[in-house]
């Protein structure tokens, strides 16, 4: 094991992604591009065309549920305009709420396992507070289809597509090598898509009359907007302490490099750490945020 | 009355013509297609897998077939294309991999209920009780890490419960190796039988092999790791029951009539139209390859292919749910281990035995198989649901 994390800091972390990074087998690679004579005439636009085609045939992606007609305690239930459209919208609902639970739980796990020890991120007390909204949420949502004769096990057609948009999310917080700023960036995108949702879900409650399912809505609303006024704060903050922390190191840097300049000219070596981006932001913003 | 391969003559190879359109058709639907239409697409995706991967190795032993077998397997290729793009783009890896376990489950336990060579039977459930506990493990990594219900995939059809648990399915490798069948003696059906599943769990391999690094979770990059193992271990075993004494163009005519029962079968259940005309045509086209494939094995080894080939086709694998044999053997079988070809008591497995010494080098570091289902038990709608629909007092208030 340990000679596993000795040979993970010896890998060398450049950024080998940009041109700059070999000029000049990038001019090479420019000039050459420039030569060439594409096969066929027309643009990107052609590109419309086959989808167009495709886009005629398509059948949708999947059909609304059936509906049960028995509610969860075993009463009839009438149906009413716009219940298929309201079953979809919860049953996405529900599907990004037990996706978010998951989310947090792993989010949980990566702050815990990392020890955190800067103030400006989650603790582990709040994002277990979110993680268990988002699972109130879960079962909520799922009491609400039932009572409606729904069936809380479909995947309705709106929840896939929902699990299509979650699945980068998933990848993010997932991933060992994000760090929590870019595991936040990730959370901020599924918080900004569930206020959206709960906003809808509630608008639609309110349109069919369904006063109950309105009430609960604006309940968990406020909870998720909660949710999302936290992370934008964490990311924020996060952000430019991160930035701040980089102008500090830079200037550190400098003056060491100014010290060994003075004592003897050494070649240029190759840093076998991964070179850190200019901030666009300076310390000062920090103080600033501060007072 | 089954299909009878040598007056049916399919369609030429000239006539076998195909464009990009016609290739990339409108893709299944999740969520309304029947999990026996994607179990088939999945199977037979792997079919056509085997055709190529098999015509390749020919042609790399034998210089004179190389021109017919480049000639079928360009047809083969497309065909396997136009199946395996039936698959539509929101079906995530891992529901993919809850669709390949489907296949394994109960195209095998169709298999082995159909197997009329004991030993051979006896493979299939061995292989059948491992596949079905990776079923148990993927489900679980999906509800626990996507906070998704495999049982969307299964529709019902097929247990979320656990097998051999993974864990103890590493096994030396001279303890996946199995006694093959008699290339002379064989029913017919059990040559059929064996190329069916090993090309299943050949493609399964490949697939994990595939997407496994997408993943980014480590538990799942683990999970994947460790099943594409055995998925290795699978197809040492299924390509061990096939005589290697068939001499190629034996093999080929059998690949060949493999394909031809393998669409026979589609066909048989298919309930989607559109998924329906692909079997039937591709259905055609094989009877086109299985009789350009006899005229070669008359033309080179001067023999009857009527001593290999069967009248009439024997009867389709069966795509239902196998949900009562498959509980039975696990009830009976879970508890068997693998010495070489033979099979015992995991009691008689003596704890300097190969398997167990591989077995504890691999879990040694942990187990993410055991990790990753501690504690779990499917319920719908996932683990986390606070509550279970009553099925039965929802039927009866139905009815």
């Amino acid at each position: 094991m340990e000679a596993r994390e000795s040979d993970l800091k010896q890998e060398m972390l450049v950024n080998r992604t940009g041109i700059m990074n070999n000029p000049e087998l990038s001019a090479e690679l420019i000039e050459g591009a420039k030569q060439t004579v594409p096969s066929s005439q027309g643009d990107a636009t052609d590109l419309a065309t086959i989808k167009a085609d495709y886009l005629q045939e398509a059948p949708p992606i999947g059909s609304p549920p059936i509906m049960v007609e028995v509610s969860r305690d075993g009463k009839n239930v009438g149906q009413f305009e716009g219940l298929a459209v309201l079953l979809d919208k919860l049953g996405e609902r529900l599907a990004f709420e037990r996706q978010g639970t998951r989310l947090y739980e792993a989010f949980m796990q990566k702050c815990e396992s990392l020890n955190l020890e800067d103030g400006s991120g989650p603790s582990s007390e709040e994002l277990r507070h979110i993680c268990q909204e988002e699972l109130e949420h879960f079962n909520l949502l799922q009491k609400a289809i039932t009572t409606l004769g729904g069936d809380a096990t479909v995947q309705t057609p709106s929840a896939d597509v929902a699990g299509v948009l979650t699945h980068g999310v998933l990848q993010i917080v997932g991933d060992p090598r994000t760090t929590i700023p870019q595991t936040l960036q990730a959370m901020l995108t599924a918080e900004l898509v569930d206020n959206d949702g709960w906003q809808m879900l509630q608008d639609l409650a309110t349109e069919l009359g369904q006063d109950d399912l309105e009430e609960q809505c604006s309940r968990a609303l406020e909870q998720e907007q909660e949710h999302l006024e936290k992370v934008r704060e964490w990311l924020l903050s996060m952000t430019l302490d991160q930035a701040s922390a980089m102008d500090e190191d830079d200037l550190e840097e400098d003056e060491r490099n100014d010290e060994a300049g003075k004592e003897a000219k050494q070649p240029e070596k190759r840093t076998t750490k991964s070179p850190k981006p200019k901030s666009s932001r300076s310390a000062k913003a920090k103080k600033k945020k501060k007072k | 009355m089954g299909l009878n391969l040598m007056k049916e003559k399919g369609v030429a190879l000239d006539e076998q013509k195909f464009d990009w359109r016609d290739i990339v058709q409108v893709p299944t639907s999740k969520l309304d297609s029947d999990a026996f239409t994607r179990v088939r697409i999945i199977l037979m995706n792997g079919i056509e897998s085997e055709a190529l991967r098999f015509q390749h190795a020919c042609a790399r032993m034998n210089k004179e077939l190389q021109p017919a077998l480049a000639r079928v397997r360009r047809i083969e290729q497309h065909q396997q294309t136009m199946i395996n793009w039936l698959l539509p783009a929101d079906l995530s890896p891992l529901e993919t991999t809850i669709g390949f376990e489907q296949v394994a489950i109960e195209v095998t336990a169709s298999v082995a209920v159909h197997e009329p060579d004991p030993y051979l039977a006896q493979v299939y459930r061995f292989g059948l009780l491992e596949d079905f506990d990776h079923m148990y493990r993927f489900s679980a990594l999906m509800d626990r890490v996507a906070g998704c219900d495999a049982n969307n995939i299964l529709q019902s059809y097929t247990d979320i419960l656990p097998g051999r648990p993974t864990s103890v399915e590493h096994r030396a490798p001279e303890d996946d190796l199995r006694e093959c069948y008699d290339r002379k003696k064989a029913a017919p059906i059990s040559k059929l039988n064996a190329g069916t599943i090993m090309a299943g769990e050949h493609q399964t391999h490949d697939y994990y092999m595939t997407i496994g690094p997408m993943f980014a979770d480590p538990i799942a990059r683990q999970l994947y790791a460790e099943i594409a193992s055995i998925e290795e271990q699978h197809v040492t075993q299924y390509e061990s029951i096939i005589d290697p004494e068939e001499t190629w163009l034996e093999k080929w005519l059998m690949h060949e009539a493999g394909e031809i029962y393998n669409y026979y079968s589609c066909l048989q259940y298919e309930s989607n139209p559109r998924v329906k005309a692909i079997w039937q045509r591709f259905l055609d086209y094989e009877l086109g390859h299985f009789h350009y494939v006899v005229d070669l094995f008359k033309k080179f080894e001067r023999r009857d292919p009527a001593e290999l080939i069967p009248e009439s086709l024997p009867e389709p694998i069966e795509y239902k749910s196998h949900r009562e044999f498959v509980r039975k053997t696990l009830s009976e079988e879970v508890d068997l281990r693998a010495r070489q070809t033979k099979f015992i008591h995991k009691d008689e497995e003596g704890a300097d035995s190969p398997s167990v010494v591989y077995r504890e080098q691999m879990n040694s570091n942990g187990s993410p198989s055991e990790t990753v289902a501690a504690g779990y038990k499917w319920k719908p709608g996932t683990e986390l649901a606070e509550e279970t629909p009553d099925i039965k007092k929802l039927q009866k208030k139905v009815a």
